[in-house]
């Protein structure tokens, strides 16, 4: 005779049929009626119309018919309040009964039988049972209570029922201690104020007597409950671990970790110069072990916990690793909660071993825990600095072995590495960019464009790389976008000549192409700092970054305290507090560790306290560099037609037009060259020599920033390549570049235009800020053509040096504002300073002696060019080709000594002695000036011209 | 605490659902069902949360039992009711299966409800649930009869019942251990670990009173301290003494007592049950040593040798032995040559499996094979998975021995010496693997 033929009818009409059964007259029969009445309950069939029948079955003297019904009862009284009180007299009845066993089951179902009607009933026959001669019915009673308070607690309250419990804590059998004490811990979570659990030394020692005698699920009850009380001092701590501490060979493993809670909570307290302290701890690592070796569900809750113990006092199981090491057999979820303590207990001293298991550990099938293991090995390298070394060329070999994911993996991992160790080990990242084809992840597509965009002066063709990221730009996911966007600004700061197209390309697709908010604001904040500032933009976005502690992955300190007191429980395994997936008010309270009594240690443990890594430096303070001169420029008399006053500050696009390439470039270059600063003090300095009537042309040497390209001279005199002045992003979409030219004695400023956007450009002007040598247009614009979308015009425009007069710095900067129908865009460009030669530059020979003579030599300067294979003859010829006129020439042992002169724009001269030694290709120049601030300039003049 | 417990078949259908709190309802069976018997992806953690629910799972052949909850419960409390539940139930009806649970649902039910009360777990030792939940229904029980459950449920001792008689007072200790290993191609030991389980079987009459001692490092050299003057021959059995890392017990052993004194004391349940569990990582006498030999023969052929040491005493046999050699996947043919034993390539388990029936202490044997390989493109290489072996030897591998179990009952008149007793040990391979 089998139950199983229960779970089979499911015919129509059953219903009927077993209403019928269920009033039948013999006992079997009803008896079979019921069961099924709760199988096809079980299965989720909706048997609540069978109610009053099934409730006349109640009334039987055959315990198993009995229990039945009251499972049916439990089941659907909510449902049918009015008819479950047909039930209450039976209730009321059975807890009269003789037999403890049905005056427990009575009171027992009657609890779980939510319906008001009832509990009123409830009521007394549960103070009789909390106070019944028999053990059975006090524990059951016990948990009653915790029932009716579920219910209606207000009449737990009234009726006194929680003082009864409370006496039941010094009840003489023990599981009426352990479910007494179960109740009211949960009735106290749902009343965090009350001092209901009223634990005092008198409770705690009833408490520890019981835990010695009842059954195991006892031992967990009061254990969990003793972790919530906080010992007066530390003497009464200790007394209470060593009672507790035998629990830790119990076969259970619920108890050994809620008797390591109590006893890590506890020991908080205790000295740590105290013996009992480290034998205690020395007693905590066996049990721990020993989790390992339960079954696989319960290894996961221990490993979970053992990961808060590890980061809480790591001394415990340091010793310990190989326990960790992961089996072949093991599940899934026990691999994985491995490999993480193995990770946190790694040490100088054990991570030989470590990092040979995590290498074997990398070739195994499960994808999550290979990643993980890679993962890993970035870790302990970030952990242990002696074994940084042997992590990467571990990481190395295994991106050898091109299986997908775990080369991406190592990638994500080795940009840590570097993040740990900046210029180590960048040797690697050939090897790394080997791969970038392969990289299909975001994460791991993010982690290789942050590398290329952090070392891309190491790398030759970071720009190729980071353009082929950007093509596919929209498509990429945030994390990509985002990263992309950094290091292209990052390259553009790093290499400005060559990568402005790039930049210009990221930073329009991040602000205009892009709904992504974050995006789009990052954009726009390097675009702003890019214009307004790129000398802080620098120091922002190249900023030396806080090294990377391995503390990252740490549970913060605060929530490992609770989780701490938590340990065996659920908020331990998922790392949460139980308020973040604990409905309502339960469990709600904070935990936290007792404090240290005694010794004036903090709670603080050393181990964990202060961790978190060091705060980022203090951001450098912005100081725009020429500040004072962006208000001249606004107010020069070239308002737009819209506006008759200076522009309002506010329109960011237009300040942020301002000045892109001027500040931009040269400051980014100046740095490069060296010289700008140096020439700055040199002006403060001697202030007196410059003749107060000088018209201030000074020389200025941009020639070498572009001699890259080779042009060639077609007049003999150096003209610059053409670059990039204002970037279309940057100027609605008008984009302009260009040089300067001294054509049969007059300056040029050569354009060229290029409309970029989709609307026609018109009403073309131009104005300069004043300079240090009163350049200034010399007509107007001669755009005369509308500039339609994609068209391109070169214009010349022809300069005077008879403008207003401010020093600069560099001496060379020119600031230009340019005007179309659009807007007013600004930017600022150098010149070289040789277009300022003019053609009379020639000095007489006496003249010569006695100007050298004159001028002190104080304000002579020396300078090396080196690398120049011309000789005198062909040097002296290419220099008269840009106005430096060769005086005289005589040869001493050897060496050419060449005496030349320069005459700029604004009447300054420049004398000077080139040496030239046959066979050596490095000139020695010296030159002498009454404004030695020039010499800088023209030296770069010197370098430019005769390598060109 | 505990909100329900439900237990379903391999299709998700439910066999057992018993809801003990107000804030889980019926949909919560479905949640678990829908989001882990049937989740498309292998569930990857024991314990799930779904919708603020928290879910704990543990398998049985093809029988999920679920505990739901919707509290910060005490996580290792419900696995170890969970497995206590399947005891229970094994004890009560054998294994557990579909067809077994089915029909004794009601049974299962009645255990449910004595088991846990409100989500709480009370008394679940099977020796004293069976004294009253019996299906059979409790009505001729005297009065005396009804309180002696009740306070052997409730009471110190749950574990066993008075008034036990036996004829003939005979107990079996069974020492079993077993072994594990995970050694390297180079014949390393990385790490090695005996977990060994003292299991008793008592048929003794009253309430003995029992006290169990072993050659614990601990107790031995206590004792050596105890008499100087002991000579130099008690010395060398204190070498035979082992280093016990950790041990758990039985709940009927006082901890307080092992905690003060080392001495295991106890009043014993009746019949089989588990005393100890131990742990040791010292000295363990490994009884095989694997040697691996794998050479990659150009792309499509592989060479394996595997040469297995046996190292215990030559009068001992060591039984059931097996030894697992990993091949890659794409293996299209094996050829195996063994000196002993049978060797034999099974494809659906990418595995030779060499067993050999018996093998002495102190010999050598081996197997060669020659594995064939599919050309692939798959470049990833093959994982190499470690080399198993199992194995069963006549002792324990820790070094373990039991000194005496000791047994008082001052109310009967039977003395230790009336004692039938019984030692075994055994040595079984846990996880014993060598990489290659």
């Amino acid at each position: 005779m089998t139950d199983s033929k229960y779970f089979t009818t499911t015919k129509k009409g059953e219903i009927f049929e077993l209403k019928a059964e269920l009033n039948s007259d013999k006992k079997e029969k009803k008896k079979e009626a019921v069961k099924k009445v709760i199988a096809s309950m079980t299965v989720g069939k909706d048997v609540s119309a069978l109610f009053p029948d099934v409730v006349n079955c109640m009334q039987t003297d055959n315990l198993e018919l009995k229990k039945l019904v009251y499972l049916y009862l439990m089941n659907y009284a909510k449902s049918q309040p009015d008819m479950a009180i047909m039930a209450v007299n039976t209730f009321v009845k059975d807890c009269e009964d003789a037999n403890p066993l049905i005056r427990a089951l009575a009171v027992r179902t009657m609890g779980c039988i939510r319906v008001d009607k009832i509990t009123e009933y409830l009521c007394e026959p549960l103070r009789k049972c909390l106070k019944d001669e028999d053990p059975y019915v006090r524990k059951t009673a016990a948990v009653c209570v915790a029932k009716l308070h579920d219910i209606n607690a207000q009449l737990v309250e009234d009726q006194g029922f929680l003082d009864t419990l409370k006496d039941l804590i010094s009840d003489s059998n023990p599981m009426v201690v352990a479910n007494a004490v179960a109740a009211l811990s949960e009735i106290a979570e749902s009343h965090p104020n009350s001092n209901l659990l009223d634990l005092n030394p008198q409770s705690i020692n009833k408490l520890l007597t019981a835990l010695n005698e009842c059954t195991e699920w006892g031992q967990i009850f009061i254990l969990d409950c003793l972790a919530n009380y906080t010992p007066r001092d530390d003497r009464e701590s200790q007394s209470i671990c060593e009672r507790v501490t035998p629990r830790l060979s119990h076969a259970n493993s619920a108890v050994v970790l809620s008797a390591v809670k109590v006893l890590m909570k506890f020991m908080e307290m205790l000295p740590k110069d105290l013996d009992y302290y480290s034998t205690l701890l020395k007693k905590l690592a066996p049990p721990l072990v020993t989790l390992l070796s339960a079954e696989p569900e319960l290894q996961y809750v221990a490993l979970r916990n053992i990961n808060l113990i590890v980061q809480k006092r790591p001394e415990i199981l340091k010793h310990e690793m190989k326990v960790f090491f992961v089996k072949y057999n093991d599940p899934i979820y026990v691999k994985l909660e491995k490999l993480d303590i193995m990770i946190r207990l790694a040490s100088q001293a054990n991570i030989a071993q470590v990092l040979a298991e995590l290498k074997e550990y990398a070739t195994e099938v499960d994808v999550d825990f290979v990643r993980k293991a890679v993962r890993a090995i970035g870790r302990c390298a970030i952990k242990v600095e002696q074994s940084a070394e042997r992590c990467v060329s571990t990481l190395l070999d295994l991106i050898q072995t091109k299986v997908n994911y775990v080369v991406q993996e190592a990638i994500v991992v080795i940009k840590d590495i570097f993040r740990k160790y900046p210029n180590k080990y960048e040797s690697v990242i050939a090897t790394l960019c080997e791969n970038l084809d392969s990289l299909d992840e975001p994460e791991a597509r993010a982690a290789m464009i942050w590398i290329v965009g952090e070392y891309a002066e190491r790398i030759d063709n970071a720009d190729e790389l980071l353009e082929s990221f950007l093509e596919g730009f929209h498509d990429e996911s945030t994390q990509v976008q985002l990263q992309l966007l950094t290091a292209i600004v990052k390259l553009f700061l790093k290499k400005p000549t060559e990568t402005q197209e790039l930049v210009q390309q990221v930073l329009s697709l991040a602000t205009q192409d892009s709904d992504n908010p974050d995006l789009r604001d990052r954009g726009y904040i390097y675009w702003r700092l890019l214009s307004t500032d790129p000398v802080a933009a620098k120091e922002v976005v190249l900023a030396e970054k806080p090294l990377i502690s391995e503390e990252t992955d740490l549970i913060e300190p605060t929530l490992l305290e609770e989780l701490i007191c938590h340990i065996g429980t659920l908020a331990s395994v998922y790392h949460k507090p139980p308020s973040a997936f604990v409905e309502g008010s339960r469990g709600v309270m904070h935990k936290r560790l007792p404090a240290r009594t005694g010794s004036g240690e903090s709670t603080e443990s050393p181990d964990v306290g202060a961790a978190g890594g060091s705060a980022p430096e203090a951001a450098p303070s912005i100081i725009p560099s020429q500040g004072d001169l962006l208000g001249d420029l606004l107010n020069l008399d070239m308002a737009p037609p819209t506006t008759s006053g200076p522009p309002p500050p506010s329109t960011g696009m237009q300040m942020g037009g301002m000045d892109l390439l001027g500040g931009g470039l040269d400051s980014l270059l100046g740095g490069d060259i060296g010289g700008s600063p140096a020439m700055g003090a040199g002006f403060g300095a001697a202030p007196a020599v410059m003749p107060a009537s000088l018209n201030a042309p000074v020389g200025g040497g941009l020639g070498d920033l572009f001699d890259l390209g080779g042009v060639g001279m077609p007049m003999g005199a150096y003209i610059p390549p053409k670059i990039v002045w204002l970037p279309a992003m940057k100027a609605k979409g008008l984009e302009i570049s260009g040089t300067f030219a001294r054509r049969a004695g007059v300056i040029q400023m050569e354009l060229i235009l290029t409309n970029k956007a989709m609307s026609v450009m018109t009403d073309f002007a131009i104005q300069f800020n004043r300079n240090s040598f009163g350049l200034a247009p010399a007509g107007p614009l001669q755009v005369l053509t509308p500039l339609g979308p994609n068209q391109t015009i070169e214009v010349s425009l022809p300069l005077s040096t008879v403008g207003p007069v401010m020093k600069m710095d560099p001496l060379n900067n020119l600031q230009v504002a340019v005007k179309n129908n659009i807007d007013v865009f600004y930017f600022s460009c150098q010149y070289p300073i040789s277009m300022l030669f003019v053609e009379d530059g020639k000095m007489e020979r006496q003249v010569f002696l006695a100007t050298w003579k004159d001028i002190p030599n104080d304000n002579e300067s020396q300078f090396q060019i080196k690398d120049c294979h011309l000789n005198s003859d062909a040097a002296s010829s290419k220099l008269q080709g840009s106005n430096i006129f060769t005086i005289a020439k005589r040869t001493v042992e050897g060496q050419d000594m060449l005496y030349m002169s320069i005459k700029l724009s604004n009447g300054i001269w420049v004398l000077a002695e080139l040496r030239v030694q046959a066979g050596n290709p490095n000139y020695t120049i010296s030159l002498k000036c009454r404004a030695p601030e020039v010499s800088q300039c023209v030296f770069q003049c010197y370098e430019a011209v005769l390598k060109n | 605490m505990i909100g329900g417990l439900f237990i379903y078949n391999h299709k998700g259908e439910v066999l057992i659902s018993r809801v003990y709190r107000d804030d889980i309802g019926r949909n919560a069976v479905d949640a678990f069902r829908v989001n882990v018997i049937h989740a498309r992806q292998q569930v990857r953690s024991p314990v799930t949360n779904i919708a603020r629910t928290s879910f704990f799972h543990v398998k049985r052949s093809n029988i999920w039992l679920a505990v739901v909850t919707k509290q910060n419960v005490n996580a290792a409390m419900v696995f170890e009711f969970l497995y206590k539940m399947c005891d229970v139930m094994a004890s009560y009806f054998g294994k557990i299966s579909e067809e077994n649970i089915k029909n004794n649902f009601v049974l299962i039910y009645e255990l449910l409800d004595e088991i846990l009360d409100f989500g709480y777990p009370q008394n679940s030792e099977t020796g004293s649930l069976k004294t009253f939940i019996t299906q059979q229904g409790i009505k001729g029980q005297t009065k005396e009869e009804q309180s002696q459950i009740t306070s052997q449920v409730t009471g110190q001792i749950g574990w066993r019942r008075e008034g036990i008689k036996y004829r003939r007072n005979e107990l079996f200790l069974d020492v079993l251990e077993s072994v594990n290993l995970l050694m390297s191609p180079q014949g390393q030991v990385l790490s090695a670990h005996v977990s060994g389980r003292v299991v008793m079987k008592s048929y003794l009459s009253g309430m003995p009173e029992c006290k169990f001692g072993m050659n614990d490092k601990i107790i031995i050299d206590k004792a050596g301290k105890g008499g100087v003057t002991n000579e130099a021959g008690k010395s060398t059995s204190g070498k035979q003494s082992i280093a016990i890392d950790d041990c758990t017990f039985n709940q009927c052993v006082r901890l307080s007592k092992f905690d003060s004194e080392r001495s295991i004391s106890f009043i014993p349940p009746d019949g089989e049950y588990e005393l100890m569990r131990y742990r040791t990582t010292k000295d363990i006498i490994l009884p095989f040593r694997v040697i691996p030999l794998v050479r990659e023969v150009g792309r499509t052929k592989l060479e394996v040798k595997v040469v297995i040491k046996s190292n215990f005493k030559p009068s001992l046999l060591a039984q059931k032995i097996e030894v697992r050699i990993p091949t890659p996947l794409n293996t299209s043919g094996v050829q195996v040559i063994c000196m002993k034993g049978k060797a034999k390539y099974k494809a659906s388990e990418n595995a030779i499996v060499w067993k050999i029936k018996r093998m002495a202490g102190m010999k050598e044997s081996q197997i060669s094979a020659e594995i064939e390989l599919l050309p692939t493109n798959d470049k990833k290489k093959w994982a190499r998975p470690p080399i198993s072996m199992n194995f069963e030897v006549p002792f324990a591998p820790s070094g373990l021995k039991v000194r005496y179990l000791k047994v008082f009952e001052s109310k009967l008149n039977y003395s230790d010496h009336d004692v039938i007793k019984w030692v075994r040990y055994i040595g079984r391979s846990g996880i014993y693997e060598t990489r290659c």
